[in-house]
């Protein structure tokens, strides 16, 4: 990006009309690594690429239980996530408790939209330098939010974010007009599909994504690495085949290969780590 | 809000400005009210009546309001209180309506806020002096439930406040059933009223039925019961006593 006269801080305006202090903290979310949602009428899935700093350290949490029908994925600082989390089940908890009701996602990311914006316009604060995506289910259907740090929401049927989100973006793109009838178990595939599109050639194993669900009487809660395991193997034979499960994004591909699960989950996986068991 | 001013005078530590703020006892009063559930939703009655301690002061007091689109309140107890009460829910549901989404308050909620607000008023020892009944029908299921002036909240399929719950809730209990249709649940409630209105001094023959449905909420005209007071026992309500010159022959 470039430097200029107005982007010291948020409350000047460069003669354009632009923000550029907003737009920086946009840029921080588009650094983190890689955060996709999708829902259809029933579900909302949320998943993530999960990077680790180095090979010693463990991957940094980036999606949380906000209540057991709402779900957040955070791409950018994720110390800002984890604050803006804590909002989050807060406010669910406080409207719980008074109505003992779940809080409606819609009015929850409103809230932490207004809450964003605050900080767009205080010359002693910055913007959170981060983005959610909001998944949840309420009485008017499953939903799914993305809450910029400009203080915009926009409600989708399936985004992504963060680096080579672009990819994710593409895949969805495709897919998404079936995504509102989808069943649980598709809706699953294709975000763990999506999550692929962002590693860009590098092998899919259950160890480098977290997939969390949440759906009509099933509370919000995270896929364990097996589960995962046995999704990636319907569409992935052996880590060389890749390219040519890669197009098979149409399903009779997939169909298929899904019924001869039991042979190829066996055959030459060397790359799978240990805890897949 | 509750302000303390402490004059002292020696070893006495008067609260001069703090007691005025708080209700100590209630002061313009209405009685029972009756709620049931029936086959299409809820059935609440309550006279019009609002005592001023044995006085039967005020007889056109409304003691039953909708709130929102899906719910019913009736309130004994003090007719201040329960007039304070019906700001809270009007700010309430007015903050509902204008977040224009789609979502609106549910009987549940409404009674989950004012059992919230009863109890906290209760820990500050300044009550909102009422019996709530809180009725509701939201997405096909029904709702009823009380709250008390110290916070305590239930729900049930009938329920009442103050001499109901001696007098009504015992005919409920026998003749309630799941099914009522709305006329059995009428005369059901009729029942309930007349008792109250032979036994229950602060009673008055002037009453209310509100019908809470899917479709909204009906709160019917005044009217009376039919009443008979020439029971053998109340024309002559000493013959045969201990004492008396009165024989039954």
């Amino acid at each position: 990006m470039f430097r200029n006269q107005y982007d010291t801080d948020v409350t000047t305006w460069s003669p354009t009309g632009r923000l550029f202090q907003v737009e920086y903290a946009m840029e921080a979310v588009k650094q983190g690594s890689a955060a996709i949602g999708l829902r259809s009428r029933s579900h909302v899935v949320l998943a993530c690429v999960n990077k680790a700093q180095s090979e010693l350290s463990s991957h940094q949490r980036k999606i949380f239980k906000v209540d057991d029908h709402i779900g957040v994925a955070i791409a950018g600082l994720t110390a800002d996530g984890r604050v803006l989390s804590r909002y989050m089940r807060s406010e669910s908890i406080n409207h719980s408790f008074t109505y003992e009701s779940p809080l409606s996602v819609g009015r929850l990311v409103v809230r932490l939209a207004d809450k964003a914006q605050v900080c767009t316009q205080r010359s002693w604060k910055r913007p959170y330098g981060v983005g959610l995506l909001v998944g949840g289910l309420d009485e008017s259907g499953a939903h799914l939010y993305y809450n910029c740090p400009s203080g915009n929401y926009f409600e989708y049927q399936a985004f992504a974010i963060g680096s080579r989100s672009q990819a994710a973006k593409t895949y969805l793109e495709r897919r998404y007009e079936s995504f509102q009838e989808s069943s649980r178990e598709d809706l699953i595939k294709d975000a763990i599909m999506a999550i692929r599109e962002t590693l860009q050639g590098e092998t899919l194993k259950s160890s480098l994504c977290t997939v969390s669900v949440l759906g009509v009487e099933e509370p919000f809660h995270f896929l364990d690495q097996e589960s995962i395991q046995k999704v990636i193997d319907t569409f992935e034979k052996v880590p060389e085949e890749e390219e040519d499960a890669g197009e098979g994004e149409a399903e009779p591909e997939a169909a298929p290969v899904a019924a001869g699960t039991g042979e190829q989950g066996g055959s030459g996986d060397q790359d799978v780590a240990p805890m897949e068991m | 809000m509750t302000f303390t001013i402490q004059i002292e005078n020696g070893t006495e530590v008067r609260n001069a400005e703090a007691d005025s703020q708080r209700t100590l006892y209630p002061y313009v009063t209405g009685t029972s009210v009756v709620a049931i559930k029936y086959k299409d939703g809820i059935l609440m009655a309550s006279d019009m009546g609002g005592s001023y301690g044995s006085t039967l002061r005020y007889k056109n007091v409304e003691r039953m309001k909708a709130i929102g689109k899906h719910s019913l309140l009736g309130a004994s107890g003090e007719i201040s209180d329960f007039q304070e009460i019906l700001r809270y829910l009007d700010e309430l549901t007015l903050n509902d309506n204008m977040w224009d989404d789609g979502n609106s308050l549910g009987p549940k909620e409404v009674h989950n806020y004012l059992t919230r607000v009863m109890y906290n008023r209760r820990n500050k020892f300044n009550p909102l002096w009422n019996t709530l009944v809180l009725g509701g029908v939201k997405n096909g299921e029904k709702y009823l439930g009380m709250v008390s002036m110290i916070g305590v909240s239930f729900e049930d399929n009938h329920v009442a406040t103050g001499f109901g719950n001696h007098l009504a809730r015992p005919i409920l209990r026998d003749e309630w059933r799941e099914d009522l249709s709305f006329e059995e649940g009428v005369k059901l409630l009729e029942k309930c009223m007349r008792v109250l209105l032979y036994r229950d001094r602060s009673a008055i023959n002037k009453l209310q039925i509100a019908k809470m449905t899917e479709e909204g909420v009906t709160v019917s005209e005044p009217y009376s019961l039919k009443t008979f007071w020439e029971f053998k026992a109340f024309t002559n309500p000493t013959v045969g006593a201990e004492g008396s010159w009165l024989y039954d022959n």
